[in-house]
């Protein structure tokens, strides 16, 4: 479904990733683990369409389809979905609004109908319940006032609304207690269908006991270093980033002449 | 010089003609109002941009226009079919109508519970004179005001509001003035006078709309007294045509307890200067000044506002929000005084500009003037564009630029709009909103 090839992306003068190359099937969930400043989070921007950074070299296809020429709205238009490591504040649109408003022109893309007043209502008290959102943060406006738990639920409350056939979670697992990422985790793991994927950006091992990832991808310096199974996020965790380099230098060594 | 000479002796004609025709309805006492604001005008001309009041606003293309007191005659019925669709279709069941500042009576129903009046100026100088003495023009001071100094001297008619003790309204009062535009420039003067006794608790609405083409001017004077205790939701919305020009004044004089809370929404015109001064002249007393401002093209909105604390234990709270396109000039002028005996006062005012283009202008200033030495004041300004966080989020949600745009100005407007607390105004209002939104960008909608 997302097929990644040779990335190269600047931010500034800054070669930030450098040459990514990664697939990602339907029915998947993988993980993208990596130090701070590694370019995880450049990765799920340049993908969702952010200004700032620049493609210098590769490509990004989603189902067959270049996802780097295409506007913000069209990529979520072609089922891609960002979770925001810090979601925006917007004072003055109710919640319930901006969901309707979002899958609303989801559905304008896709020729079908604006959803049915009622049927909307009943759609998202069903979707907040699963990701524990109080009634009262629908009427509210945009995670304006809302906890860092708050705002984090209520991107995995988008994303059960507005369905996403690819999501990418930056960081959601950041700021969160241990209930509210179980809370988090089990939102995510209720989107887990066939024809889904999820690819889970995040610093620790720790969402990965609830996510339980298909394939872990660790990233530094702005290339994927190792990829492996489930255990290799255990194996981050033993040995830190510093041991998994250190591993991989000693591997050179040894392998050579 | 010669000119503004010329320009005021426009006026000061036109004084002399109209004075034969009042000198036999009037009142003595209101007579001589009328000769010293007209004397005061000659003396203080109109303002120029080098009077610091009027620095960013220069009325002078307009005070050269030879505007023509709108007559009677004009007043035909058959041109007002329109007039049904004109603002709030919720607020007929009290409504006075005045075209170019004189009272229709055919399009004016509803009236106020026992004690209570509401009617015309003009036929109370004519009936009950004594009523009005001890308030209309007692107000509103005429030093420096050129405007309010032509109004006292030209009004011919307003609405007289007389809240009786302990009489609280359960409707809003609405007061709509129309500005009739025809072939030549028209000047009208409408007036409003509101005397809320103590306890007594309503909503007035002055709508100020034009009809018609051609160039108007309305030069509007409020005078609002507010007894002990009273409650006053006072709501002005200016949505003349884009080539009207529009000066207002509202002085506001509180007794001990009162509140006040109003609402300045300037939609239209060509320019508008909104002046609204507020005397807490007593302890106690509240007062909360929101105001939205919308302009485009080469509109220019100006809302200066003086809220003068002289008492202990005041508190003002003020809320202005503007948004700019295209080559339109905004101003915002908030002074605060803080008079030596007024301890424990607790002032605050905001000022948020939203500029859509890179050509819009906006000139904002606080001034804070406090002699006392244990109050809060805080204020700020800010003027910003679109935040591209909250866009980009929008549009990776599938929402396309235009709308998200159109989403985020609304978003911006409805916050003052959310705070009107009666749902049939804010429905109004917000609709007002929204359609003069539209009206500028295609692509803002709400569905």
């Amino acid at each position: 479904m997302l097929d990644i090839k040779n990335l190269h992306v600047t931010a500034g003068e800054k070669l930030v990733l450098r040459g990514i190359n990664l697939r990602v099937n339907a029915g998947e969930v993988h993980a993208i683990m990596g130090p701070n400043g590694s370019g995880k989070s450049t990765l799920a921007h340049v993908l969702a369409g952010r200004d700032g950074a620049v493609v210098t070299e590769g490509e990004a296809r989603l189902d067959g389809k270049d996802l780097l020429a295409l506007l913000p709205e069209d990529r979520a238009g072609e089922g891609l979905f960002l979770a925001f490591q810090y979601p925006v504040e917007i004072p003055g649109i109710s919640n319930t609004y901006f969901l309707k408003a979002a899958l609303n022109a989801l559905r304008k893309r896709r020729g079908l109908e604006e959803i049915d007043a009622m049927d909307f209502l009943s759609l998202i008290k069903e979707r907040a319940k699963m990701v524990q959102i109080d009634q009262s943060l629908l009427n509210r406006p945009v995670n304006d006032g809302f906890s860092g738990g708050e705002k984090k639920r209520n991107e995995i409350l988008q994303m059960a609304v507005l369905e996403p056939r690819l999501a990418l979670l930056d960081e959601t697992d950041s700021g969160l207690d241990i209930d509210a990422l179980r809370v988090v985790a089990a939102g995510v793991n209720a989107m887990r269908t066939k024809d889904r994927a999820i690819v889970v950006i995040t610093h620790y091992q720790r969402l990965l006991n609830y996510i339980v990832p298909d394939a872990v991808h660790v990233l530094m310096n702005g290339r994927i270093i190792r990829s492996g199974g489930k255990e290799l996020a255990l194996e981050l965790e033993q040995n830190g980033y510093g041991g998994i380099e250190q591993t991989l230098t000693t591997a050179h060594t040894a392998g050579a002449p | 010089m010669t000119g503004i000479l010329d320009r005021k002796d426009h006026y000061v004609e036109a004084f002399s003609q109209l004075e034969s025709a009042v000198a036999e309805n009037g009142p003595t006492w209101m007579q001589e109002i009328r000769h010293s604001a007209i004397s005061r005008f000659t003396e203080l001309g109109f303002p120029t941009t080098r009077d610091e009041a009027w620095r960013f606003t220069n009325v002078g293309p307009m005070a050269t226009i030879p505007f023509r007191s709108a007559t009677a005659d004009r007043l035909n019925g058959g041109r007002f079919d329109t007039l049904e669709d004109v603002p709030f279709p919720a607020l007929t069941a009290c409504r006075l109508v005045f075209v170019n500042g004189r009272y229709a009576p055919e399009l004016s129903r509803g009236q106020l519970p026992a004690g209570g009046t509401l009617g015309s100026l003009a036929a109370l100088l004519q009936t009950q004179p004594d009523r009005l003495e001890p308030y209309l023009a007692r107000q509103a001071p005429l030093e420096r005001q050129a405007f309010t100094a032509l109004n006292t001297a030209f009004f011919s008619d307003g609405a007289f509001v007389h809240l009786p003790q302990d009489v609280v309204l359960d409707h809003p009062i609405h007061l709509l003035f129309v500005s009739m535009g025809s072939g030549e420039p028209t000047v009208s003067y409408p007036r409003v006078l509101i005397i809320a006794e103590p306890n007594a608790k309503a909503s007035i609405v002055e709508s100020y709309v034009g009809l018609g083409e051609g160039v108007t001017l309305t030069n509007a004077v409020t005078e609002v007294v507010l007894g002990e205790n009273a409650r006053l939701d006072h709501y002005k919305l200016q949505r003349e045509s884009r080539t009207a020009f529009h000066v207002a004044t509202q002085q506001i004089h509180q007794h001990r307890n009162s509140a006040l809370r109003s609402w300045s929404i300037s939609l239209g015109g060509a320019l508008v200067r909104n002046n609204l001064n507020v005397v807490l002249a007593a302890e106690g007393t509240e007062c909360n000044l929101d105001g939205l401002y919308l302009v485009t093209g080469t509109q220019h909105v100006d809302n200066h506002t003086l809220v003068d604390h002289t008492r202990p234990h005041g508190s003002s709270r003020e809320f202005y929000k503007g948004i700019l396109d295209g080559k339109s000039r905004a101003v915002f002028n908030g002074t605060i005084v803080v008079r030596q005996g007024a301890q424990k006062t607790d002032a605050r005012q905001t000022n948020r500009n939203l500029l859509l283009s890179d050509e819009g202008r906006v000139h904002t200033k606080p001034e804070l003037q406090i002699f006392a030495n244990d109050v809060k004041c805080k204020h700020g300004a800010t003027i910003g564009k679109l935040s591209a966080d909250a866009l980009f989020y929008l549009r990776s949600r599938g929402i396309d630029l235009e709308a998200a745009r159109g989403l985020l100005i609304h978003a911006f407007a409805s916050e003052m709009i959310e705070r009107i607390p009666v749902q049939s105004l804010k429905d109004g209002i917000a609709a007002l909103v929204s359609a003069e939104l539209l009206a500028r960008q295609p692509g803002i909608g709400r569905s």
